[in-house]
């Protein structure tokens, strides 16, 4: 164990210390092979292998022979002038295409002549300088490893106590110690100080929610501070985007529409304005899928009739905004009925009030309650009875 | 003129002069010029000499986080380029750009802004591709880095601390890629940020106070673009670039580990000096990555906003995913089952949202930042680490971490669920619940697994230490016996696969010394922890052993008698 320090060339020494050996003696006394082979040692040999040092320098072909060294140089500068024409090429390029210019390359298809000239332009020049560099590097630059000495990373005891004793004589100094008033409100003033600017940034970032996530544009007119002015006739079902208000006798079985309340969106046959803000923040609200089913399809269970009843002649509303977190549900199976959010995959059946059959989401998708007017548009009935979209504390 | 030195009293001064003998050469005069007037001025270069000399040790896995760093500097070069054009602000208009399908399209200015930057400013698109290739490119690196530090035990004292900022980077470097993508307004980055929203709702108590914070009112408003943008370009970069530099300082103070070999030691570093080997290879190794990263977005197309159309809270595409590294976020919102959203009082708890959406990306991330502590604690090691161990070598750590990597899989492809249905044609619920399944039991096997095979591949090490390197050479002794010939390592080879350090489970103690003295006791528990890294323990060779194998009637039979034979019962 006499390796620690200089007895192997170029610096090389064991692994550890042999403190860090200490807990080893009461293997390195009986070992073990592993094939069943006993073995006991009395302390003839030692405990451990000892580090041979740096293995010895293998010369490079450069190194030994100065056309290789000729070659590596040729090649070096090689890459360092492709780097010189990448360059070159970018330039030409810049000048010589239009952005609309598309060219077709085997592989790539119909792509922009000049994203794919800049690219490989810019990229050959940067790789060049790279790849240069680094066979520069590793074949006519020194190879040979270097070794430099650790030091134990913590300060000397004295330093330690020396940092210690400035400290204390600075505290002592300033009186810190013998005056606990100033200690005392030094530690609340810096304490609180941070209030003020906290307070400015949570009070002013945003509104109170109020119960406007509860509400949407089904229950009223929107009032432009979030909040609901009833309406006087209840609303109309309108297409998106063209607006038109749909006639129950034209929705035919099988088929799903994306539908909003009557005034969000302008329709200027009808001399409707439409909202002039919030038509985003209404529409993720207010959005429903509308289809109509076969009514012998609903479930006879009691969730599944409700629907069927809160409808018109198997005509079904649901808000389109997924419970789980908020996505459009954007797939309607056609012949199972179901609902699939393409986010996280909740599914929900139509025929059995859109209960959640599978995926994260919990509740079902709030139904629109549904009629027709005496032209026979269809109608909101009534507002969706619970908060859409997904859940929150407070919804109840 | 006159040669008379003495005519003026200063001169006197100069009379110890000795002439110049030989001048420096022109280049070292000019960087003389140049580095004086600086060292003048602020005297750098004995600390810059330092530097210069300052080795590094060489390893592929060493250029992992070199990828990072770089790719991290073509973000941020590309990403200024993009400020230039880029417009955040979800105000409305109508696009009359050059792309066809869209033109006469309400979009916000962002959106519109965006496709300027794909389709009407010269090299734009190259400059968008690259932030984006090199965004992801930064994340994978990153990670990759990460677990060769957890591998290799780099994380071990002194340097604890770098592997706590390094997890904090990790963290936000999600966030600042989220940030990133959410910005254009498409309709995919919309859905990202709906989902988001929906996200903050769950939290317990204040969620719809704090969406209400977050996005000025309801979803979306127009104050989420340009605070994400300033987030985006402004508050995590400069938190990412100081914890980064901070990070790179320690490396220097700390000086880098090395892999244990012939020659390397706990206390030095055997490698290159930066001036000139490192700085060439390192430098170049900036404008590979840089370049790279040029070819490929030149190559391979990456989020074509403009497939999309513009964002509505009302629409949605099929196959929605975010970028790879949110994946395992999604992935568990995707398992999470629906029962976890409780209702009492008149309250709703929304597990199912918030376990995946808000609770785990801290947890995992603090388990990562503890681990360094955890396990020093268990194995009671408060010793410096400059050598790396090979990961077969600690079985117990690898088999963890390649346990959690497991659970990190599962959570990632598990966001990929709906396109393994799609093109395995299988049932996307067989599917969810074979995930919901595996995040459990995966883990578990790929720990017992992964534990196994490293003390198989410990055992093998043993065994070539022992019986030498199998030649393929068969020979026939005088009495007709066959055998293969076997080589015996050379201490180099041999030093590779013996040299590394024994480790034994703690005892339990009484919590008294030998004396008679209170001394603190290693706990129940902290036993049975050391016990479970440790039971299985393959030791090293020794020397002993070696010499025993020479006697274990393979090919090197001929030992003379008389050799080192009285180790041998």
């Amino acid at each position: 164990m006499s390796s620690d320090t200089d007895a192997t060339p170029r610096g090389g020494s064991t692994a550890y210390g042999a403190d860090d050996f200490a807990a080893e003696e009461s293997w390195s006394t009986a070992v073990r092979l592993d094939d069943g082979h006993h073995v006991v040692g009395d302390g003839a040999l030692p405990a451990h292998f000892e580090n041979p040092g740096l293995p010895p320098h293998v010369e490079r072909m450069a190194d030994k022979s100065e056309k290789a060294a000729k070659r590596a140089e040729r090649q070096v500068a090689g890459l360092f002038t492709l780097s010189i024409l990448g360059t070159i090429l970018f330039l030409v390029a810049y000048f010589a295409f239009d952005t609309a210019h598309r060219s077709w390359v085997p592989g790539l298809g119909n792509v922009s002549t000049t994203n794919l000239l800049f690219g490989i332009g810019l990229g050959l020049a940067l790789l060049g300088i790279g790849l240069g560099a680094v066979h520069w590097a590793k074949t006519l630059m020194p190879d040979a490893e270097v070794v430099e000495e650790r030091h134990p990373m913590r300060s000397s005891d004295a330093a330690r106590e020396e940092f210690v004793g400035i400290m204390r004589d600075g505290g002592e100094k300033a009186q810190l110690f013998r005056r606990p008033l100033i200690k005392a409100t030094l530690g609340g003033a810096l304490g609180l100080f941070s209030l003020p600017l906290l307070v400015q940034l949570v009070g002013s970032l945003g509104p109170l929610p109020k119960n406007h996530l509860s509400l949407t544009m089904w229950n009223g007119e929107p009032d432009g501070h979030g909040g609901y002015t009833p309406y006087d006739k209840r609303p109309r079902l309108v297409t998106d985007p063209e607006a038109m208000p749909i006639k129950a006798e034209h929705v035919t079985i099988g088929s799903v529409y994306h539908v909003l309340p009557e005034g969000l969106l302008a329709n200027e046959e009808l001399g409707v304005e439409g909202l002039e803000h919030g038509q985003l923040e209404e529409k993720g609200k207010a959005v429903v899928l509308l289809m109509r089913l076969d009514p012998k399809d609903f479930k006879p269970t009691e969730r599944g009739q409700k629907a069927l009843s809160w409808g018109y002649q198997g005509i079904v509303a649901y808000s389109k905004i997924c419970t789980h977190v908020g996505c459009p549900v954007g797939l309607y199976e056609r012949t199972t009925h179901h609902l699939l959010c393409p986010c996280h995959q909740s599914t929900f059946d139509v025929t059995d009030g859109c209960r959640v059959i599978f995926g994260p989401a919990k509740r079902p998708l709030p139904q629109l309650k549904i009629d027709v007017d005496d032209e026979g548009y269809l109608i909101a009935a009534e507002p969706f009875h619970e908060a859409v979209g997904p859940s929150f504390w407070e919804r109840g | 003129m006159s040669t008379n030195a003495y005519n003026r009293p200063a001169e006197a001064l100069r009379s110890g002069d000795k002439p110049v003998t030989a001048p420096p050469s022109a280049g070292a005069k000019k960087l003389g010029g140049v580095a004086g007037w600086v060292d003048d001025r602020l005297g750098p270069a004995k600390g810059v000499n330092y530097l210069m000399k300052k080795v590094f040790p060489d390893h592929w896995s060493f250029m992992l986080g070199e990828i990072a760093m770089y790719s991290m500097i073509v973000c941020l070069l590309t990403g200024v380029f993009l400020t230039f054009w880029f417009i955040p602000s979800a105000g409305h208009t109508t696009y009359d750009g050059s792309y066809v399908p869209l033109q006469g399209v309400g979009m916000s200015e962002a959106y519109a802004s965006s496709l300027k930057i794909s389709f009407d400013i010269k090299g734009g698109l190259l400059i968008r591709q690259m932030h984006h290739w090199a965004a992801l490119m930064f994340i994978v690196a990153l990670s990759a880095h990460m677990l060769r530090v957890f591998f290799t035990g780099a994380f071990r004292k002194p340097r604890e601390l770098n592997w706590v900022i390094g997890c904090i980077l990790s963290m936000l470097a999600l966030v600042e890629g989220f940030a990133g993508y959410s910005l254009p307004d498409d309709l995919l980055s919309g859905t990202g940020l709906r989902a988001a929203q929906g996200f903050m709702q769950s939290a317990p108590v204040i969620g719809s106070y704090l969406a209400y914070m977050v996005f000025d009112g309801p979803f979306p408003g127009e104050a989420i673009i340009p605070r994400l943008y300033a987030v985006h370009v402004l508050l995590l970069p400069a938190i990412l670039v100081g914890l980064f530099t901070a990070h790179i300082v320690m490396v220097a103070v700390q000086k880098h580990t090395q892999y244990p070999g012939p020659g390397r030691t706990n206390s030095n570093v055997v490698g290159f000096p930066v001036m000139p080997v490192y700085a060439a290879k390192a430098g170049g190794f900036f404008f590979i990555v840089f370049g790279f990263i040029a070819v490929l977005s030149a190559l391979v197309q990456i989020n074509a906003i403009w497939v999309y159309g513009p964002y509505d809270t009302s629409a949605v595409t099929a196959g929605a995913q975010p970028d790879w590294y949110m994946g395992f976020a999604d992935g568990a919102l995707r398992l999470l089952p629906g029962w976890l959203e409780f209702e009492a009082f008149g309250y709703t708890l929304s597990l199912n949202v918030a376990i995946g959406a808000l609770m785990l990306i801290p947890i995992m991330y603090g388990i990562m930042a503890a681990y360094p502590f955890i396990e020093a604690w268990v194995t009671g090691d408060k010793r410096e680490h400059h050598l790396l161990d090979r990961p077969r070598n600690q079985p117990t750590r690898t088999a963890l971490g390649v346990a959690a990597l497991t659970f990190y899989g599962v959570l990632m492809f598990a966001a990929a669920n709906d396109i393994m249905a799609i093109k395995l044609h299988m049932s996307i619920n067989d599917i969810t619940y074979f995930f919901r399944t595996a995040v459990f039991v995966l883990p578990v096997i790929a720990f017992w697994a992964t534990r196994r095979v490293c003390l198989s591949l410990q055992r093998a090490d043993r065994n070539k230490v022992l019986h030498g390197r199998e030649t393929g050479r068969i020979v026939r002794t005088a009495d007709g016996q066959f055998f293969e010939a076997h080589e015996p390592l050379d201490p180099y080879t041999r030093w590779k696969l013996a040299g590394f350090e024994g480790q034994q489970p703690l005892e339990l103690t009484s919590g008294v010394d030998a004396h008679g003295v209170a001394a603190p006791s290693n706990g129940k528990w902290r036993t049975r922890l050391s016990r479970f890294y440790f039971q299985d323990v393959v030791q090293p060779v020794t020397p002993a052993e070696l010499e025993a194998a020479h006697h274990d009637g393979h090919a090197t039979e001929h030992l003379e008698a008389g050799e080192t034979t009285k180790a041998l019962h």
